[in-house]
């Protein structure tokens, strides 16, 4: 699998899908989407990079561990929960800001930063379990960290 | 009393497991003399609950306690009348006794700390047990006795002999416990209630209950087993692997008295039923011929003792269910005499084998001149096991003939079995506190002399109180027996049983018990040659019966998990597999709940068609591939196929992740075929091919039904509605989808995610210890 075209267009999908992950992470709250799908897309990406380039060049790209970017997910989806209870609101109540930013509105919320934390996570445990699948089982290099 | 009663209440509850804390400490910075400080702590809670004497005479009822999980009902709260105050007041004072004794016993011992701690922690669950209210803090604290214990006897854990004792009394009071559960859970079920105190005015209804037997049954599983009763006393004489010092407190003053607390607590709730006065009469009985006989074929000074505390455990259920109140007040009398005179007699024969080095009857004699006070101890604690005028254990036995003899047929039957399990005792008793000390001097391993005052001060101060409480018999019972009877039959009782003997029958049984037990001690080398003997006919006992019982229980357990943990990934998923067709499968066809035939759809739209036929395509690809690969990708045309149809039938959220999901499942499955190197081709034969593929048509064919009949009930908009009227307003969100993820059911999500997470760690430990150990693996692979 390991072709001239592959590893060519490679670099392009992986960027592009990438940015398509985000934008669907990112609509996802009216439009079909969301954390799930975004990451499940982000780890695809992953993939195909990790087929063209070896798990190595995976590793130095996404510089963290996988494990450690699932971790992430994770923290900020239960921190995202947690916001609420400074509110004095029951656990997990959605709270909106509409900061203005270049005369623009920006609706945020901590329903966002939680869906941001189950992309991560999603991103980061099938990242790791497709990495170290794909490494060979001989070496044991766990590039990285 | 102070306004601050249940708190000061609280504390003294808690006193002993502070002090049992703190013991390690205290026991490297002091070594023994730690003990007199630990002491406080007992001596404290005893003096702490003396003050409720008066109250309690008085025929008050304290209680007390805090919330512990208010929505169960549940409660953290004691209740203190006759019963609960003479146990709470037995445990506090023989323990403090008990403590100052260990300091000795144990002096040098390098695990003396931890000795303290265990006897301490102990001490706190026991009074625990004793005030609890609540069904379940009874519980708690009845288990924590079995665990205490179990630490405690097997306190010498480097000898195998105590290491099995040690188990083996977990096992039969632990399991006995566990009935006991099973039998409270059936009170609160009965009566509703789940406090001892609101439990005895219920008693009417519960009797009449279709459970009663077996509630009754269950919990008296828990007292025999706990009160060692025939056929579970054999743990008992096992438990003497313990140091003396336990023998004397757990298992002969307080611990096995459990069981008989416990019926003493029920038995205005659960007594005076045919049953109850059968079956704790009859075993009874059986534990106090038993426990006698066995207890003469000993020449273990302990180990005599043992089978006496085990006989006077039956004599007492015994009473407690004869079913007068009469019997019950002799009950409350010996209890308190045996609790009085075993204990010193214990810490007598631990002070011998102390100094002198054995504890065998037959190597000892003549120790009179050189140990005078433990002597005189032992004799004043004999003269009251035996039963002889001015002792405690005078009046218990009068009465006990007072309750017993009663002119018909039953009754001169359980006379009969008191007076031969009383002489019987008579005779140990002065073996054990006549033969060490009187006769010509023995030699024995260490030169004996006096113990220390911690060694003697126990035993003197128990057999002392034998006599005193028998000389003022009217201020013990006003405030000991007296209550203590009256709250085992809730009606008020007065005892005024005094040392001037009376004549009539009791007296003349009396008389006859120490003729009697003065020949069995005249005789006794005859007689323990032929008890020897008899026991030797009998055969095995139950004691090699529960050795064949763990042995047959590992065996069994091994061949259960060779039987369903085979080891094979294989038979796993066909078992899984299997269970799912029939789950999905019997119900509809059991209770005829097959949907009906589906409609052919008036309108099949050419796409839709196509996206089915692309489907069964990718089906029968997977099927005809020549090898595995081939088969992984063809099923991802399926996949792919079915979530076009999603998107088809208006679910685009739901057909976007089926697109992600089957192409990374399609990549992961192709990673996984190569990591696990197995050959390319799937060579099943034909026969497993047809299993396998019947089971996966049953599931398919399954859930095909389980589908169509949940699609044919009416569609309830109630869900739709709500979330397609509120996510927009409440959530400011347009696609319900996410917004049910990420807000309305978001901490669902959020446990989801969790999941995913450690999955995927789960996955990863596999992985990696695949890797790491593949040299060994081979190795097994080769070995099998």
């Amino acid at each position: 699998m390991n072709t001239l075209i592959l590893r060519t267009v490679a670099p392009f999908l992986t960027a592009l899908m990438l940015l398509f992950s985000v934008f669907v992470l990112l609509r996802g709250h009216n439009e079909p989407g969301g954390g799930f799908i975004g990451g499940l897309i982000a780890a695809s990406a992953l993939a195909i990079y990790g087929i063209a380039f070896g798990v190595p060049a995976v590793r130095r790209a996404i510089r963290f561990h996988p494990m450690a970017i699932a971790g992430a997910g994770l923290l900020l989806a239960t921190l995202s929960g947690l916001v609420s209870i400074v509110s004095g609101v029951p656990f997990m109540t959605g709270l909106w800001v509409y900061p203005v930013v270049f005369e623009v509105e920006v609706p945020l919320a901590t329903v966002m930063s939680f869906d941001i934390g189950v992309y991560l996570v999603v991103v980061g445990a099938i990242t790791s379990i497709a990495l170290a699948l794909e490494q060979e089982p001989g070496s044991d290099a766990e590039g990285g960290d | 009393m102070a306004a601050n009663a249940p708190a000061l209440t609280f504390f003294a509850l808690f006193l002993p497991f502070l002090a049992s804390v703190l013991a390690p400490f205290l026991t490297r910075r002091l070594g023994d003399r730690a003990a007199w400080v630990l002491a406080a702590a007992p001596a404290l809670a005893f003096a702490h609950f003396c003050t409720f004497l008066p109250e309690i005479a008085a025929g008050e009822v304290v209680t007390g306690g805090y919330a512990w999980a208010p929505s169960f009902n549940l409660s953290f709260s004691w209740f203190l009348d006759g019963l609960s105050l003479t146990f709470a007041l037995l445990i506090t004072g023989i323990g403090t006794l008990i403590v100052v004794y260990s300091g000795g016993y144990m002096k040098g011992h390098e695990g003396q700390g931890r000795f303290m701690a265990f006897i301490l922690a102990f001490m706190g669950a026991m009074l625990g047990l004793v005030v609890s209210d609540s069904f379940l803090m009874l519980f708690v604290y009845w288990e924590l006795t079995s665990i205490t214990s179990f630490l405690l006897i097997g306190f010498d854990h480097e000898r195998e002999a105590a290491r099995r004792a040690a188990l083996q009394a977990l096992v039969v009071t632990g399991g006995g416990g566990l009935c006991l559960l099973a039998g409270l859970v059936f009170l609160w079920n009965i009566t509703g209630v789940t406090q001892l105190s609101l439990l005895v005015h219920l008693g009417d209804g519960l009797r009449q209950s279709p459970f009663y037997l077996a509630t009754l049954l269950l919990v008296l599983a828990g007292a025999f087993t706990k009160s060692a009763q025939f056929p579970f006393h054999f743990w008992l004489p096992n438990a003497m692997e313990a140091p003396t010092p336990v023998s004397a407190y757990l298992h002969s003053a307080t611990m096995v008295k459990a069981g008989v607390y416990l019926l003493m607590r029920l038995n205005p709730v659960m007594g005076q039923t045919p049953a109850w006065m059968i079956l704790l009469p009859f075993f009874g009985g059986i534990t106090l011929i038993a426990g006698t006989f066995l207890a003469v074929r000993q020449t273990d000074l302990k180990l005599m003792l043992a089978y006496t505390t085990m006989a006077s455990l039956g004599l007492l259920v015994m009473l407690t269910g004869f079913g007068s109140a009469h019997a019950v007040e002799a009950a409350v009398l010996y209890l308190v005499a045996h609790s009085l005179f075993k204990g010193a007699l214990f810490m007598v024969a631990g002070t011998v084998d102390h100094e002198a080095g054995t504890r065998d009857v037959t190597k000892l004699g003549g120790l009179r001149a050189a140990m005078p006070v433990t002597f005189g101890a032992a004799l004043l604690a004999a003269l009251s096991m035996g039963g002889l005028p001015l002792f405690f254990g005078f009046l218990a036995k009068e009465e006990i003939y007072a309750a017993l003899a009663t002119g018909n047929p039953r009754a001169v039957f359980f006379t009969g079995l008191a007076v031969i399990g009383n002489a019987l005792m008579f005779a140990i008793a002065f073996a054990v506190a006549l033969k060490p000390f009187l006769g010509p001097h023995v030699e024995t391993p260490k030169h004996a002399h006096e113990g220390p005052v911690t060694l003697w001060l126990g035993p003197v101060v128990l057999s002392v109180l034998g006599l005193a409480a028998a000389l003022f018999s009217g201020l013990a019972h006003r405030y000991v027996s007296s209550p203590m009877a009256s709250a085992i039959t809730t009606q008020k009782i007065v005892i005024d049983i005094s040392t001037m003997p009376h004549l009539g029958v009791p007296l003349l049984l009396s008389v006859i018990t120490v003729l009697l037990g003065a020949l069995a001690f005249w005789r006794l080398t005859d007689l323990r040659a032929l008890m020897v003997r008899a026991v030797e006919s009998l055969g095995p006992g139950p004691d090699r019966g529960f050795d064949h019982f763990v042995s047959g229980l590992v065996r069994l357990s091994g061949a259960v998990t060779r039987l369903v943990q085979p080891g094979r990934l294989e038979i796993y998923i066909t078992a899984t597999f299997i269970l799912l067709a029939v789950t999905l499968l019997v119900p509809p066809f059991l209770f005829g709940e097959l949907p009906a035939m589906p409609m052919w759809p008036k309108q099949l739209l050419v796409q839709e068609a196509a996206f089915f036929a692309i489907a069964v395509i990718g089906l029968i690809a997977v099927l005809r591939a020549k090898d595995r690969l081939t088969a992984i990708v063809s099923l991802g045309i399926q996949g792919f196929a079915v979530a076009v149809i999603f998107l088809l039938f208006g679910a685009p959220d739901l057909s976007f992740t089926q697109f992600m999901v089957e192409t990374l499942s399609v990549v992961i499955l192709a990673l996984v075929m190569t990591r696990l190197r197995l050959s390319p081709r799937d060579h099943r034969p034909l026969g497993q091919t047809l299993f396998d593929g019947t089971i996966a048509v049953a599931c398919g064919l399954g859930f095909t039904l389980l589908l169509l009949k949940s699609t044919e009930a009416p569609f309830d908009t109630l869900l739709t509605d709500f979330f397609n009227a509120y996510s927009k307003t409440v959530a400011h969100g347009a696609n319900v989808v996410n917004v049910i993820i990420v807000d309305f059911r978001g901490t669902d999500t959020l446990g989801e995610i969790a999941v995913v997470m450690v999955t995927a760690l789960a996955v990863l430990a596999l992985i990696r210890v695949r890797a790491g150990k593949k040299v060994a693996d081979d190795k097994m692979e080769t070995r099998r």
